[in-house]
């Protein structure tokens, strides 16, 4: 429990680390770099691509990848990159908040069982072992289809199946440093258990939950392209990557590659970008899982 | 000892009792205690709100939610998991006839994950640093970021337009074969023992793209913690006394280290089983496969409630029973391991 355990504390030697990081593990800095385009696409894009994504233009369908279409039209005569940039906001949108929505609930979950344990661990326990014994996706599905088919409802249900991984982190977190030096000493000066948990033992618990964050964004995205996928959520025409690669897989075996290609390798992009992400964000966080 | 281990099963067996009762309560949840609303939905789109109340009441949606779980349970025990809308068979014979559909791409994808995975997660151990421990991480990395029905699309690109070797993603056998005679349901075995080589080798050639197409998805993981489990293994002190006592690397390496990074490597298998569950109904729509995945979906494109809850059903359960047979294996692999929790 000295410096090294508790890094938020260390910002100099945090920083220090961080480049020394980055230049030793230059993926890490690619990843960087790539998460910012896809940031910058998701703020600027559907202001700078050259098309409008909407506009269907029947002379031009189904065109190869030229100088004036860079990845080519799909069958409406529709430009594939106009849409795949465009469609960054909605994928990074429907990850980001379904990973949002369940790294509070999970977290506050997981932090509550930590921190009291007895009935509150072992019903929260028992709760995300209900939610780990379905097959996620499946599970991601079936709450879909139950209450109702809408792009809020996939957020809702990828948040859900998602909740057992933050759960699990924070309250392995809180629970290594209930009885913790420095939180016996705020008990000691009268902070009620509440305020100890949120202001003294929480925030250490945050480095590990940012790597799973990283790491969940990716599968977060992975998820809601798969449900749309197979047709849920994200209704035609709105360009989005899963339903893009939908769409195109119909010209797959006539030929036509660049319709599915496109999206899915921004979307491969992005889920490896985060990826990759993830794991430079554990180096930084904590050098001794670096494997 | 073996009335030990008849104790450690049973205790195993006791605990996934729990297990799937929450499995059944979470899956009414779904189907009764979330908005939407099924009777409007049975009632058909003419509805009015009497005829509504009228089929609401008819299917015990109208009394109070404890006693519709009872209700839940008993059609759940006589196996009644309501009808299928779409194709007005029940849900538990359509997901029967369609689950060894299902199970047969599962598996061989699991078996040729298996095949790649453990013996490029033992070189890349034995290896660290050389090539094979590159194409080890590269191979894991990719894995775990490829969308499965991008990667599924991309080989039949490859395998079907481009290079032609490979049969049209139309499902377990071409319009000009007969299926086999229902034996295991496996179409591959089914022929072999119907002796009827010729379509045996035409469903194993459906069937080889979409296993690939799991088994690369399914390799990441699995390779990951082969080489992370043998890395630590090795590490050890029984591994370098070993050494010292001059056996030979191979005794070394399959009789000690393999045997002992095993435990982690299965229960990795049982988490890599959500995700290829997952996949696999991403798959089967890719490939117009039908198992119980490409049911589901159809199912979903014309809101058929009872099927898409007993798919989702059916899958938990078909997880718990996997987790169980994993679990129960540890016993065999390693008589240490008990069931404490």
């Amino acid at each position: 429990m000295t410096s090294t355990a508790e890094p938020a504390r260390a910002a100099p030697g945090l920083i220090t680390h961080t480049l020394y990081v980055l230049r030793s593990n230059p993926i890490t800095l690619l990843a960087f770099v790539l998460l910012a385009l896809f940031v910058l696409a998701a703020l600027i894009g559907p202001y700078v691509v050259p098309h409008d994504p909407y506009q269907s233009n029947a002379a031009n369908a189904l065109k190869p990848p030229s100088w004036q279409y860079w990845f080519g039209t799909d069958d409406l005569g529709r430009d594939v990159f106009s849409r795949v940039v465009v469609a960054t906001r909605l994928d990074l949108l429907i990850s980001l908040s379904a990973v949002v929505i369940s790294f509070f609930a999970g977290s506050t979950l997981g932090s509550l069982a930590g921190f009291y344990g007895g009935w509150t661990d072992r019903i929260v326990s028992r709760l995300l072992d209900t939610l780990m014994a379905f097959p996620l996706f499946v599970l991601a599905m079936g709450i879909v289809a139950a209450m109702g088919n809408s792009v809020q409802n996939i957020v809702i249900a990828t948040a859900i199946v998602n909740l057992p991984f933050y759960a699990r982190v924070s309250r392995t977190e809180v629970n290594i440093r209930r009885e913790a030096g420095f939180v016996q000493a705020a008990r000691l000066s009268g902070n009620s258990n509440l305020r100890i948990l949120a202001t003294q033992i929480f925030p250490n618990a945050l480095p590990p939950m940012m790597v799973q964050i990283s790491l969940n964004l990716g599968w977060a995205i992975l998820n809601a392209a798969g449900l749309s996928f197979i047709g849920l959520g994200v209704r035609p025409p709105t360009p989005e990557w899963g339903i893009m690669v939908a769409e195109g897989a119909r010209f797959i075996v006539s030929g036509e590659w660049w319709l599915a290609l496109f999206p899915g390798a921004a979307l491969m992009l992005a889920v490896f970008t985060f990826n990759m992400l993830g794991d430079g964000l554990r180096d930084i966080v904590d050098p001794r899982q670096r494997s | 000892m073996t009335s030990s281990r008849g104790m450690i099963v049973l205790k195993r067996l006791a605990q996934a009792i729990p297990t799937l009762f929450g499995v059944i309560v979470v899956t009414f949840i779904i189907t009764r205690a979330l908005p939407g609303d099924p009777a409007a939905y049975f009632a058909g789109p003419a509805a009015t709100p009497e005829s509504i109340a009228q089929i609401r009441a008819g299917m015990g949606l109208d009394k109070p939610l404890p006693e519709q779980f009872v209700r839940y349970l008993q059609d759940l025990a006589t196996g009644n998991l309501g009808s299928s809308i779409s194709t007005g068979q029940t849900v538990l014979s359509d997901v029967l006839s369609r689950l060894p559909a299902s199970l047969e791409l599962t598996f061989s994808a699991l078996l040729l994950a298996l095949v790649i995975a453990v013996p490029l997660g033992i070189l890349a151990a034995t290896r660290q640093g050389t090539f094979v421990d590159h194409l080890c991480r590269v191979v894991v990395t990719a894995g775990v970021s490829l969308p499965v029905f991008f990667t599924g699309l991309a080989l039949v690109y490859v395998f079907y337009y481009i290079l032609g070797v490979a049969p049209a993603p139309v499902g377990r056998l071409d319009f000009i074969y007969i299926s086999p005679p229902t034996i295991t349901g496996f179409y591959v075995i089914d022929a072999l023992l119907a002796g009827d080589p010729e379509t045996a080798g035409a469903a194993f050639k459906q069937l080889i793209l979409p296993a690939a197409t799991l088994a690369i998805f399914t390799l990441a993981p699995l390779a990951r913690m082969t080489r992370a489990a043998m890395l630590q293994v090795l590490a050890s002190d029984f591994i370098r006394t070993a050494r010292a006592a001059g056996l030979s690397r191979r005794k070394i390496l399959f009789t000690y280290a393999f045997r002992n990074a095993l435990l982690p490597v299965v229960t990795t298998l049982g988490m890599v089983f959500s995700f290829v569950l997952g996949a696999n109904v991403l798959v089967e729509k890719v490939f117009a496969w039908p198992g119980i995945g490409s049911y589901a979906v159809e199912a979903l494109v014309v809101s058929d409630y009872a099927a898409v809850q007993g798919f989702v059903l059916v899958m938990a359960i078909l997880f718990v029973v996997m987790n169980l047979l994993i679990d129960l294996s540890y016993t065999v692999i390693d008589p240490r391991v008990g069931f404490d929790g």
